[in-house]
């Protein structure tokens, strides 16, 4: 066979003929991805300042134990286990962040959209299309040190769950004391919600599971009912990028704004 | 009339090089055009090759300042009036003349892939289908066979690994068959171990560059995927299926 241009044009890291700025895109993502795990490793680590009145931090959620000494932290109550246990490594704070921020950590990492995004813009396998990546000796690509990105749909399962505790927390940041009333944080919280919901409804293995997996839609009323799940799963899968970048800000944000109310670096406006 | 500049690779199977062009363009004008005009005043032995203009046939398949692109789909406008147009033939493909490349390996791939193989009819000697078990497999049903998703797949084009996937192009076709609602066939080993359905890292440039507009990567590739999850990694799926027998 003949040559082929592409070993002529040597396939080093970043050869391309493309003029355009192709690695803007990855150099966002790269950007937003490293700047919200710094913001996301700092808050876990504080262990503090998560909570304020009927706000909890979505970082934070759902609380298996607490340190009730530490500020800002949650009064026993809302704890599903207990106080903080005895046999927490002393070299760590006494976060509940630690204990539960794996499940969303799993979900998004082994994300179909956030795997390439972070492909293209970590590890450049490719940067951009029709740019040369690195060059990684023996391409796998997803069959071998990567396998475990199959296991995505397990991610999935816990993940409906935190939307339904968040959900929770959402809704029972609008009641202080038994009494209704609306504050600014219960919006936020509301509307981190509904984002993370429009993110994990949208996913490909909840669009698949649902019932992209089947070959006839319309052989029984079983089949009917997936078929309208699947079809509303994959209006929201075509919006799944947008849902993952909103959804990712805003639970940051969502934190940010709990902890500077719960410092008292600025007020919450509410009807209480 | 305004003139621009191009630059056209010239070259065969030894090598080659950009030669550059200096051509009067009208408005309206696609790069094929332009091509044409060069070949015709210009370079009377240039090699492209094309059919319908019409963007349906997939002939025209080149890269345009770096990305793949048809070359009668390309309007000249889409670039600044002082920008050099780059025109070369795809890389991923071993090149027989100028423009022109042998894209036969995708052939090849084709014959690989088990062809439909419908239910029995029904009782009264028909096939039936509804119209929203089909939605799904028509949109790959618009594929035009132009090979520039193949072409831009890093598996294909930097990883030299022709042997080990079939590129996008054929994990669509494997789609509209496995989706299909009469068909019968059980593809699935066969999209894990032959034609690789893990070496793609859904890194989505097939879907960015496909004319048609196919959304590859998020209702081809990763619904075969997650089918190969089903078969092979999911325990739950594989324990549940042990029960039912
Ligand atoms: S998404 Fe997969 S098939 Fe498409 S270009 Fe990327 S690696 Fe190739
Ligand atoms: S899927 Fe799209 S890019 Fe690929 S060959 Fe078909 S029309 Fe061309
Ligand atoms: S594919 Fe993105 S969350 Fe599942
Ligand atoms: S000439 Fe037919 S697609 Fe361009």
């Amino acid at each position: 066979m003949g040559t082929n241009i592409a070993n002529s044009q040597l396939r080093v890291l970043g050869a391309t003929e493309r003029i355009d700025r192709w690695w803007l895109g990855p150099m966002l993502v790269l950007l937003g991805l490293s700047g919200f795990s710094v913001y996301a490793t700092w808050a876990a680590f504080q262990g503090e300042h998560y909570f304020h009145e009927s706000y909890l931090s979505p970082f934070y959620s759902p609380l298996l134990y607490i340190d009730t000494a530490a500020a800002g932290s949650a009064p026993i109550e809302h704890a599903w286990i207990g106080a903080w246990p005895e046999w927490w490594p002393s070299f760590l704070p006494n976060s509940p962040a630690f204990l539960i921020l794996m499940f969303p950590g799993a979900f998004r990492f082994t994300c179909y959209y956030y795997r390439k995004a972070y492909y293209r813009a970590f590890v450049a396998s490719p940067p951009a299309c029709a740019v040369g990546g690195i060059r990684q000796g023996k391409y796998r690509g997803e069959t071998f040190l990567l396998l475990f990105q199959n296991l995505h749909r397990y991610a999935l399962y816990f993940a409906l769950g935190f939307v339904v505790i968040l959900y929770y927390d959402a809704f029972a940041s609008f009641f202080r004391d038994g009494q209704f009333g609306v504050g600014v944080g219960s919006i936020v919280l509301l509307i981190n919600a509904t984002l993370l919901a429009g993110y994990t409804t949208g996913c490909h293995s909840f669009r698949h599971l649902i019932g992209g997996g089947l070959d006839c839609f319309s052989c029984n009323t079983v089949c009917d009912v997936r078929h309208k799940g699947w079809s509303l799963a994959s209006i929201l899968n075509r919006k799944h990028m947008l849902f993952a970048w909103l959804s990712l800000f805003w639970v940051g944000f969502s934190d940010v704004y709990v902890r500077l109310v719960s410092m008292g670096i600025i007020t919450d406006y509410n009807t209480w | 009339m305004p003139e621009r500049k191009f630059r056209v690779w010239r070259g065969d199977d030894n090598g080659g090089d950009y030669e550059s062009y200096d051509v009067e363009v009208e408005q309206g004008m696609v790069v094929l055009d332009a091509v044409h005009l060069i070949q015709s005043r210009q370079a009377n032995d240039l090699a492209v090759r094309w059919n319908c203009k019409a963007g349906k046939c997939g002939s025209c398949s080149v890269e345009i300042n770096g990305k793949p692109k048809l070359a009668c789909m390309t309007r000249l406008n889409d670039y600044a009036p002082d920008e050099t147009i780059s025109v070369q033939p795809l890389k991923a493909f071993p090149v027989i003349k100028d423009l022109v490349c042998d894209v036969s390996w995708n052939y090849e791939q084709n014959k690989r892939i088990p062809p439909l193989k419908p239910k029995p009819r029904d009782k009264d000697g028909q096939f039936r289908m509804m119209q929203r078990d089909v939605d799904r497999v028509q949109e790959f049903r618009k594929c035009i066979e132009c090979f520039l998703c193949q072409d831009v797949c890093h598996v294909v084009r930097d990883h030299d690994a022709k042997d080990k996937f079939v590129g996008p192009r054929f994990m669509v076709r494997l789609a509209s068959l496995e989706m299909h609602p009469l068909d019968e066939e059980d593809r699935i080993p066969k999209i894990k171990e032959e034609f690789g359905s893990g070496m793609c890292n859904i890194t989505r440039c097939c879907t960015e560059v496909c004319p048609e507009h196919i959304n590859i990567t998020d209702n081809g590739i990763i619904p075969l995927k997650e089918r190969v999850v089903d078969r092979y990694y999911d325990p739950i799926a594989r324990l549940l299926r042990k029960i039912r027998g």
